[in-house]
């Protein structure tokens, strides 16, 4: 009979969480302005035979209608003092042809990131995250195949990563604390799942464009049932000076 | 105690040659680091004292890769610097030394023996590594026993700066060690900084041991005090100018300023948060360095500003020994040969913002600051020495202090 009831319990918990009215964010990051040319990556004896075609720095990546790649959107505000579960699925940060894949990607604080060698060198992959003063960081090596397991227990955007033997190797994470964020794909696009209702701040950071003194630039959202919401955001980048 | 009233060590031409040798090889490691550096590769070995798990002396050549081999080239180096180091240390002890390396030689060996006897089942390869290390070490030190100088021991002065020299060389490695497991770029900064002042002492040792030295006569000459402390100030600015560039070299950002002689177009940049952003925004780099901020900037205009200053007290200097000691005083040519050090080194610094800080010259900038700041130690050591005049003693009149055929 206690087991009926606690199966009916559950189910009913599992159709209320699957019609809690939720919505899609999607929009557009644009960069206004020209960004300097990217620079051509020379690799050294061991990754050049890797890479026959040229691979170039991937600061401003721009895509159609000025879309701006590798951006990382979240809520910065809104899901302060509510606790979320933590996926189960590992991110997945790949060394491949002697470049990090992706060069920005997002996790969940205590969300296991993948760190993997897919190459037939050596790499050294070191983390260096500022909050709690760096405590988190690591410089671990890792052999043709290898794979480690690592999480972070502070919010940061974004940390960076980067590989001690190869010093063209570097990528960034963006590590919150609530699952709601995205990194723009090669157009710019975006899009947030299951945003539940509410007033939010959504914030878009692109590393090079807002630096380190800034958190990027921001808009406030609000969530009202399941409607999509769209906010687009523009970043720009001004000449250099005369 | 002053030199110039100390015994100066007996003729030795092994031991000068030995000595000289030491200096070159610091030279030589001073170059290698500034590669690390200016390769970026300072965390390229992420384990100390071990490489990879291997210990050192075993690391696979084939694993030689990428940032890797300025790493683990430097660490070898660094290793035969030290070695170097110690055995001129035992060597100012002359005979002395021959109990210290039979008994220690023994103990290692023993130990070396007792490891691998005790504990043949080592999972690691490094434990076995390290067991045959201190066996050739312990048997090397307990045969070089047999063989050893019987000379008498250096006067007590230079004892102690083979002391010096030894306890500073495990200080550098063990700080160059803590820069890698510790992650702390500004460990960093101090091992730069100890290994040019390490360069300097081992030169001031090798010119200790040289007919030069020996014959230096103490000479007053007019002036002579104000001389002597235009080159110790240039020095000790050089110095402070060397621990300038490795606080900016450790920062790993780069170029804070990538022209010159003008800053970002100005005489003095723009510092406010927007010049700052918008420099940060047009930057490109290949390398993973760390976005400028403000205080890097400044610090390269603070670079640059002592460089400038550097250059006039230098000049200042081959100027006021000329006029006081005559254009043929070794003084006064080593001073010149020191302007001349100190134009390249200027070069060098402009070379390297040319070029985006080009690995090459920005270590050739390095290895430059550290010949600049050692011959520097040198004129100055030499100049307290040379133009001091010993109480009670009669001050020859002669137009120049040392005859070329002095040099040893």
């Amino acid at each position: 009979m206690k087991k009926s009831v606690l199966i009916l319990a559950t189910l009913a918990l599992a159709a209320s969480w699957q019609i809690a009215p939720a919505a899609d964010v999607t929009g557009k990051v644009t960069l206004k302005g020209t960004p300097p040319p990217e620079k051509e990556i020379v690799f050294d004896g061991t990754c050049g035979p890797m890479n026959p075609t040229p691979v170039t720095t991937r600061h401003y990546v721009v895509g159609k209608d000025n879309g701006l790649r590798n951006v990382f959107v979240y809520v910065s505000k809104g899901c302060e003092g509510k606790t979320y579960p933590v996926p189960k699925e590992a991110v997945e940060l790949d060394q491949s042809k002697c470049m990090y894949q992706p060069y920005v990607l997002g996790m969940m604080v205590g969300q296991t990131l993948k760190i993997k060698n897919s190459d037939t060198c050596m790499h050294n992959v070191h983390a260096l995250p500022l909050a709690a003063d760096g405590a988190e960081g690591f410089n671990i090596p890792q052999g043709a195949g290898q794979e480690n397991d690592k999480t972070f227990t502070h919010p940061e955007v974004l940390v960076k990563f980067q590989c001690e033997v190869h010093n063209w190797m570097f990528a960034y994470i963006g590590v919150v604390s609530n699952p709601y964020f995205a990194i723009t794909d090669e157009n710019g696009n975006f899009k947030i799942p299951n945003l539940p209702p509410g007033d939010y701040t959504l914030t878009a950071y692109h590393l090079k464009t807002h630096g380190k003194t800034s958190t990027g630039v921001s808009q406030a959202i609000k969530v009202a049932g399941d409607k999509a919401v769209t906010a687009n955001f523009t970043v720009e980048v001004p000449p250099p000076a005369p | 105690m002053s030199l110039a009233t100390e015994s100066a060590p007996a003729d030795n031409p092994a031991l000068r040659r030995f000595a000289l040798a030491t200096a070159a090889a610091t030279f030589a490691l001073v170059w290698a680091g500034g590669l690390v550096t200016s390769h970026g590769a300072g965390l390229a070995v992420p384990d100390w004292p071990n490489t990879y798990g291997y210990n050192l002396f075993f690391f696979p050549f084939s694993k030689w890769l990428g940032g890797i081999f300025f790493e683990h080239t430097h660490r070898l180096i660094a290793s035969g610097v030290g070695l170097l180091t110690t055995i001129l240390a035992l060597w100012l002890f002359g005979r002395k030394s021959r109990p210290l390396l039979r008994w220690g030689g023994a103990l290692l060996l023993l130990a070396g023996l007792l490891a691998l006897f005790l504990n043949p089942q080592s999972t690691g390869r490094s434990p076995m590594e390290d067991d045959l290390m201190l066996l050739a070490v312990g048997a090397a030190a307990l045969a070089g026993s047999f063989v050893w100088p019987k000379c008498e021991p250096s006067p007590k002065w230079l004892r102690r700066l083979g002391v010096l020299a030894f306890f500073a060389v495990v200080a550098q490695g063990v700080l160059g060690g803590l820069r890698v497991t510790l992650l702390k770029d500004q460990l960093g900064i101090f091992h730069a900084t100890l290994a040019q002042l390490f360069f300097v002492l081992m030169s001031a040792i090798a010119l200790f041991h040289t007919a030069f030295w020996r014959n230096l006569p103490a000479q007053a000459e007019g002036g002579a005090k104000r001389l002597r402390c235009f080159f110790l100030a240039a020095t000790l600015l050089i110095l402070a100018q060397l621990a300038l560039g490795a606080t900016m070299r450790h920062q790993h950002a780069g170029l804070a300023i990538p022209d010159f002689p003008a800053a970002y177009g100005k005489i003095w940049p723009d510092t406010g948060p927007a010049s700052v952003l918008r420099y940060n925004q047009q930057r490109i780099e290949v390398e993973g360095y760390a976005p400028i901020t403000a205080f890097q900037i400044v610090l390269q205009m603070v670079h640059r500003l002592a460089a400038g200053i550097i250059f006039l007290m230098v000049g200042a200097c081959a100027w006021l020994a000329r006029r006081q000691l005559g254009p043929q005083h070794r003084l006064s040519r080593l001073a010149s040969g020191w302007l001349l050090l100190i134009v390249a080194q200027i070069f060098l610094g402009a070379a390297t913002i040319w070029t985006g800080k080009t690995a090459d010259i920005a270590t050739a900038h390095v290895a430059c600051g550290a010949l600049s700041l050692a011959l520097g130690g040198l004129i100055s050591i030499i100049s307290f020495r040379g133009l001091a005049a010993p109480a009670g003693r009669h001050c020859p009149a002669q137009d120049s202090l040392i005859s070329p055929g002095q040099i040893g």
